[in-house]
């Protein structure tokens, strides 16, 4: 699915995104003391491809060969029996969880509902020493008593916007997020 | 992206995108098996019922260990064991377990059509586990999945089917699923076991069809069509359609060798075969909770669409 940034505001452009995330980076190393047992987990399919660019970084940076791993969190969704079943996409964690610093990416951070469901999704694998959260967009709008460790921006947005990242890993000609005002049969309520 | 049916009761009403859709759900799936703790919530306080008018083992269990491993509840009805042997109907058997809220009816019975029965009186979800000589859906599917996983591909595969295609509900499934997958079939068995009209190749000789063979599915010889005439002995059967390791030489070198089980040493197949490294046998019975966990997952929207 590709759509063209002209359709709605950009908000960050490629620029922004590489620097917003360089400065993730940092502050995961800072924060995890350097420590090298990082697992990136990022959650289908947008905090995939972040999660990866955060590998590079640590890489780079500090010598940090994290691990990385991506989750699909559609079976521990709390809204399946209200919607058809979604398709599933694929979870792939290649490394025992038990006692890693899991760091959770995600691309925009809404209800909190998603970040539930990851947490839950990922302790049916072990036992995290500790789950950290790093998204990309914060847009507002808990449901949930979640807080993410890392953020990449803080956008206030109207629950009849929508928010879209759009990365060259999947098949965008320029990293951008690009926020778009929903037509008024598909707001939430 | 979803399968607009309620229920699940044949493959030959079934289009290739919505097999393809189950088979790739199953792929996932797989994977949860695969894990230390083996089940997810998804289908937290949805009820499957499995109503058996007919002995089962394997089917039954590994749909309810398909629904177990959704979390879903639950209940095994057998006939020996319930109201049908003091003469109700199978309707009123039905009604009576969605009166208690059923959200997924798991049937297998003797008539063919059965299933179709329960699911044009029943809201809830109908899935076939076997009716008659008509067709075991559930298995069509897991075999499809066996291949798929193991070839990489459908399209052009030459698939033997072997015995009593005729009697077998497996066959029946398997049939309008390959075909439908464009694959090259052919099948296999005594004149008395193998009708004309079918969708591929007759042959009454294995020794005929084997050459260049990528998949062979053996079917179960039911031997109470012994004393019925189908055939003269177990020995002869053997004999003449027996899968013997001499013979499969004749086959694709990666070929794969298929049973819905429960197998018969020495009569399907001999021993070397069923445990040779052609058998896909058990992967089948792996990938059977799998595929029966896409099905029950896909299905479960069921009541949604109608209250829509």
């Amino acid at each position: 699915m590709k759509s063209d940034p002209s359709i709605g505001r950009v908000l960050l452009n490629a620029d922004d995104i590489a620097r917003v995330l360089l400065r993730i980076a940092h502050e995961i190393v800072e924060r995890n003391r350097g420590s090298q047992d990082i697992a990136l987990v990022g959650i289908a399919t947008g905090g995939v491809y972040l999660a990866r660019r955060l590998q590079g970084h640590l890489q780079t940076m500090e010598g940090i060969s994290a691990l990385i791993g991506e989750l699909d969190i559609t079976l521990h969704r709390d809204d399946v029996a209200e919607h058809l079943p979604p398709p599933l996409k694929k979870t792939d964690l290649p490394f025992d969880v038990t006692t890693r610093r899991v760091i959770l990416v995600d691309d925009v951070f809404f209800t909190g509902r998603t970040v539930r469901a990851a947490m839950d999704s990922l302790i049916d694998f072990g036992r995290p020493r500790l789950i950290q959260l790093a998204v990309l967009i914060d847009r507002g709008h808990r449901e949930l008593p979640i807080r993410p460790d890392y953020v990449g921006k803080n956008l206030p947005t109207a629950l009849d916007e929508t928010v879209l990242v759009h990365l060259s890993e999947t098949g965008h000609a320029e990293d951008a997020v690009v926020i778009q005002r929903l037509p008024p049969d598909r707001s939430r309520p | 992206m979803d399968i607009k049916r309620k229920d699940l009761l044949s493959l030959s009403d079934l289009s290739v995108y919505e097999m393809d859709l189950v088979l790739q759900t199953a792929a996932s799936f797989k994977q949860v098996s695969a894990r230390d703790i083996k089940k997810v919530p998804t289908l937290r306080g949805k009820t499957v019922v499995n109503l058996f008018f007919e002995p089962s083992t394997r089917t039954r269990t590994s749909f309810e260990l398909a629904a177990k491993r959704l979390s879903a509840d639950v209940i095994n009805f057998q006939t020996a064991s319930s109201s049908m042997s003091k003469g109700e109907t199978l309707l009123d058997t039905a009604r009576t377990i969605e009166a208690m809220r059923a959200d997924m009816i798991v049937v297998r019975h003797a008539s063919s059509g059965a299933p179709h029965l329960l699911a044009r009186s029943l809201k809830s979800a109908v899935i076939n586990a076997g009716d008659g000589m008509h067709e075991h859906p559930s298995q069509g599917l897991l075999d499809l999945f066996t291949v798929w996983e193991k070839k990489g591909t459908l399209r052009g595969l030459k698939v033997l089917i072997v015995g009593d295609i005729l009697h077998s509900r497996v066959a029946h499934s398997d049939i309008h699923g390959f075909q439908k997958y464009g694959c090259d079939l052919h099948l296999v068995g005594p004149p008395s076991m193998v009708p004309s009209g079918l969708l591929g190749t007759v042959h009454h000789r294995l020794e005929t069809a084997l050459p260049g063979a990528d998949v062979v599915i053996l079917l179960r010889l039911q031997r109470e069509r012994q004393s019925t005439g189908f055939f003269t002995s177990l020995r002869e059967y053997a004999k003449l359609y027996g899968l013997t390791a001499e013979r499969l030489a004749c086959a694709h070198k990666d070929v794969l060798v298929m049973h819905p089980g429960p197998i018969n040493r020495g009569v399907e197949l001999t021993s070397e075969v069923a445990d040779g490294s052609a058998s896909a046998i058990l992967d089948q019975v792996s990938h059977g909770v799998a595929v029966r966990m896409a099905i029950l997952y896909l299905l479960s929207g069921g009541t949604r669409r109608r209250d829509a």
